[in-house]
């Protein structure tokens, strides 16, 4: 199978899939972007967060195929050059990063949060990161980084 | 310092350290990589040409293999190999403390999810597929999955010459000591995992020396490359280690995973081959915590003044030994806490049976031991009468104590002081009228309005060994070297020591910054191109990789004084070196870094052991067995649905002493992150084994604490330097872990006001269904 997606704006083609991968294999595997995580596959952890059109979802529960013709942003698509998402920049000022391993998708499901709702209470945020798993932080500092992101976002 | 982030503020002491140095909190160096996707995890290392390989696991948890036909499998398009016991070329032997663990099954399998066999092809679909066509004829042998059961003398033996692993027998005091109040519980620890996010991965890259080069995510690049060598046949220096990024690591990374099984394929193949588990594959691919089932009594005085304790303890060590020794030595040692006691008698055992391999998890023996000695001490508390924060300081150990082994406690052992801290910290504010469902058990699941929950409130507090005990040879290589570049001095720091995400190569920064007053400051990548750095474990790299470090910039400094000596004619003991001057003893400047240096490295390698332990009495468990101690404590206060059996924890609020808190604010994060791990197990987190049968291998139904599940923590961090360790330094990673779980245990217990002397503590064990 072949596909072609616009990924962080880059028109991409792929040839020979095999109609069981997923995105997220596609992403990793066969066009350089290993960004995105694999902590699960099975759709539990939210490691692999990416956008399709626009909405967060888990690209290891996306086959391949449905992404052909679609926008992907991962990871890797946030930065503007060198310089970080104002979330990128909170997660790594604030510590929430230790392994590292959850943070491409929660800095992606928290990129969304901020989109939504510019200002979020603390069980807002709560509630839209309960599906990224991180195993190493107790997730105080992420909280951190999302009202730190959140408030310069607003002071921007 | 201490940290509020109930309030969602962060406070630290104001203090007058230099930016970058040791005190400070400098961003970690990888910290930009991580954000955007770019740092290199095991599982997403890439090489043109790699084959990928998959391991084929056993189904049965004992087994006799009658035989393996690969034929069928190697018929696959795209197969590029297949192997079996056969084909390893050393011995088919690995293991921590023993090797008693096959690459490859070969007559035997033990546990479920023991590798079989092997396939390389040039897709891991491909591979798994072939894998499924491999033939292994078994004779299902009778397994023994239940550790009293692998105690009785007829009972199968997993290995020979039995399923005793250890047994570590402590006495101290009276043989027979009697007290006016006794008080006694057994009590069981379900199956912890370590559920790093990051699954084990490697790239194993042949080479033309006819060696192997490994990309792999570990804990111990030198005790890894140990077992490869034996598994393969082959010289240290044809089997080079690199440390790819570690996802998280937490004790399950100690034990070989892909490691052998990557090389055997590589060099079989001549390709570079990745391997990389799944979810499913990682629960079967490392050894887990330790289930325990423990019978304690404690004997007081009617004040509550401890007498004598009697203990009890049996870990599962699952199919083979793996660290299974060590965490029994650390469970009977320091399993009954930080307390004094006049007589004790300890005896804690580690067995075999056909259950999964368990051996290191961060806490190491004395988690499972916390949840007893805690639930035992609020047992006694009520008993006497006597409060629960102020019967553990009226026991608490103080500095100068001796421990259960006949130890002194030669620096701080603050137990009353971060209990009395805990104690008064604000408690959270009542539940109101018409709270947030997301704070209340059941969270967004709205199965409450407030009707039918109950607030509990529970203390505990822990101390645990730093670094390795009971002998071992327990030291850290490190390789500093300064040099001018492009005008600026830089210092390139080198050691083996694995970073796994606590962030250990920004303390080798900060120290490298702090002993030669160099802003740049290079980490070289982790390999075992310098030696061993030791285990990132046991809480102890800070302290022995970074003594090591010091020493080495000690030794760098000394050789930098020494060639401005020889070009000044001074004694260099008349000389400092001050950022990139070099002056005199009243402070004038001398001549410059960089002068000195000219195009010249000076580099140091130097080995660091803390002071030596020592193996405890065979017969009375007495010796100086561990070289420090860390203490902790926690209150947890959580409110209860008693109906439904859920529980929300409300705070999570703890005190530790640190030593010296190198960097600030990755203390707090390993705090936080070890608390969380510990209310995981205490409320949570068990790998479900059923007849030696794993039942939940995913994280559908191996449930981690999310965001909704962790309570907001107050956190006050005690820096009361131990004068024998660099820098005054503690351990920290650990403890947290070990008091978390027992204090929301003791807190749902409270509220419920039933024994639960299980954990995890499951909503029919609340309800009582
Ligand atoms: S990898 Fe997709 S949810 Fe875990
Ligand atoms: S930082 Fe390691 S899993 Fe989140």
């Amino acid at each position: 199978m072949r596909i072609t997606t616009r990924v962080n704006g880059t028109e991409q083609e792929v040839d020979d899939v095999w109609a069981g991968e997923s995105l997220l294999y596609v992403l990793r595997e066969r066009m350089g972007l290993p960004g995105s995580k694999n902590a699960c596959e099975q759709g539990e952890c939210g490691s692999c967060t990416v956008y399709l059109d626009g909405e967060p979802v888990c690209s290891c529960l996306v086959a391949a195929g449905q992404a052909i013709g679609r926008e992907v942003t991962t990871v890797e698509g946030l930065a503007d050059g060198e310089r970080l998402h104002p979330v990128q920049e909170a997660f790594v000022e604030c510590g929430a990063v230790q392994c590292g391993f959850c943070t491409p998708g929660l800095v992606v499901a928290a990129h969304d949060l901020l989109a939504r709702v510019p200002s979020p209470s603390d069980p807002e945020i709560r509630e839209a990161l309960a599906g990224n798993l991180c195993r190493c932080t107790g997730y105080e500092k992420i909280l951190d980084a999302v009202r730190l992101a959140a408030e310069r976002q607003a002071q921007a | 310092m201490s940290t509020d982030t109930g309030t969602a503020t962060t406070t630290t002491t104001t203090t007058t350290v230099p930016p970058g140095r040791i005190g400070d909190s400098p961003l970690r160096p990888d910290g930009t990589l991580k954000v955007t996707g770019e740092f290199a995890y095991a599982s997403d290392l890439w090489h043109d040409e790699m084959a990928w390989g998959v391991t084929l696991r056993s189904p049965h948890p004992h087994a006799r293999i009658r035989g393996i036909d690969i034929t069928e499998a190697l018929t696959v398009p795209g197969v590029w190999a297949v192997l079996t016991a056969d084909d390893v070329p050393g011995e088919n032997a690995f293991g921590l403390e023993h090797a008693d663990q096959p690459v490859l099954a070969s007559e035997f399998v033990r546990y479920e999810g023991e590798p079989v066999a092997l396939v390389a092809a040039d897709h891991p679909e491909t591979a798994r597929r072939a894998a499924k066509r491999i033939r292994v004829d078994y004779e299902v042998l009778p397994a023994v999955t239940d550790a009293r059961r692998a105690m009785d003398p007829d009972a199968p033996a997993v290995h020979r010459p039995g399923n005793l692993v250890r047994h570590l027998r402590l006495r101290r005091g009276e043989e027979n000591p009697t007290a006016p109040v006794v008080v006694s519980l057994d009590f069981e620890v379900g199956m912890q995992d370590q559920a790093f996010l990051g699954p084990e991965s490697g790239l194993a890259v042949p080479a033309e020396d006819g060696g192997i080069d490994l990309y792999v995510a570990t804990q111990w690049l030198h005790v890894d490359q140990r077992q490869i060598c034996l598994a393969l046949g082959m010289p240290a220096e044809k089997v080079r280690l690199t440390l790819s990024g570690v996802g998280g690591a937490f004790g399950g990374r100690e034990d070989l995973s892909v490691h052998v099984h990557a090389c055997l394929l590589a060099l079989r193949t001549g390709k570079p081959v990745k391997m990389s588990y799944g979810r499913e594959e990682s629960f079967y691919g490392h050894v887990h915590r330790h289930p325990a089932t423990m019978t304690y009594e404690f004997g007081a005085e009617r004040d509550g003044t401890l007498v004598y304790a009697k203990a009890y303890v049996l870990l599962d060590g699952g199919a083979y030994a793996s660290s299974t020794n060590a965490v029994v030595g650390n469970a009977g040692t320091l399993g009954l806490g930080p307390y004094r006691f006049p007589s004790v008698a300890v005896d804690a055992y580690g067995v075999f049976t056909n259950n999964p391999p368990c051996g290191a998890m961060r806490g190491f023996g004395c988690v499972q031991a916390a949840f007893a000695h805690e639930a035992l001490m609020d047992e006694l508390a009520d008993t006497v009468g006597v409060d629960r924060v102020a019967i553990r300081q009226l026991n608490g150990m103080r500095e100068g104590d001796l421990n259960i082994t006949g130890q002194v406690i030669d620096s701080a052992a603050p137990v009353g002081e971060l209990l009395q801290i805990v104690a008064d910290f604000p408690l959270p504010p009542e539940r109101g009228e018409g709270a947030d469902p997301r704070s209340l058990p059941g969270a967004v699941n709205n199965t409450t309005h407030g009707e039918g929950v109950v607030r509990g409130i529970g203390y505990a507090v822990t101390y645990k060994n730093v670094g390795f005990s009971e002998g071992f040879d327990d030291y850290s290589t490190a390789r500093v070297r300064l040099e001018m570049t492009g005008g600026e001095a830089v210092a390139t720091v080198h050691t083996a020591a694995a970073e796994v995400g606590q962030g250990l190569i920004t303390v080798e920064q900060q120290i490298c910054r702090t002993e030669l007053g160099v802003e740049r400051v290079v980490v070289h990548p982790k390999d075992t191109a310098v030696g061993s750095g030791g285990s990132t474990s046991a809480s102890r790299q800070t302290y022995v990789t970074g003594g090591a470090v010091k020493a080495a910039c000690e030794a760098v400094r000394a050789a930098v004084l020494e060639r401005a000596a020889l070009a000044l004619a001074r004694p260099a003991a008349d000389l400092r070196l001050d950022g990139e001057k070099i002056v005199g003893s009243s402070g004038e400047v001398l001549t410059g870094l960089a002068e000195v240096l000219g195009d010249d490295a000076v580099e140091e390698t130097v080995e660091y052991r803390h002071r030596p332990t020592h193996a405890i009495d065979p017969e009375t468990g007495q010796g100086d067995a561990h070289v420090q101690f860390a203490f902790s404590a926690h209150r947890a206060v959580v409110d209860v649905d008693v109906e439904l059996g859920l529980v929300k924890v409300v705070a999570l609020d703890t005190a530790q002493d640190v030593g010296k808190a190198i960097n600030p604010d990755a203390v707090v994060g390993q705090i936080q992150g070890g608390s969380a791990q510990g209310m995981g197990l205490a409320l949570m987190e068990e790998i479900v084994v059923t007849d030696g049968h794993v039942r939940n291998p995913s994280f559908t139904d191996y449930l981690i604490p999310t965001i909704l599940d962790m309570p907001p923590m107050r956190i006050e961090v005690l820096e009361y330097a131990d004068p024998h360790a660099p820098y005054g330094v503690r351990g920290v990673g650990e403890p947290p872990t070990i008091s978390s779980g027992p204090a929301v245990a003791a807190a749902v217990r409270a509220a419920v006001g039933k024994p639960l002397r299980r954990v995890p503590i499951r909503p029919e064990h609340i309800t009582g269904t």
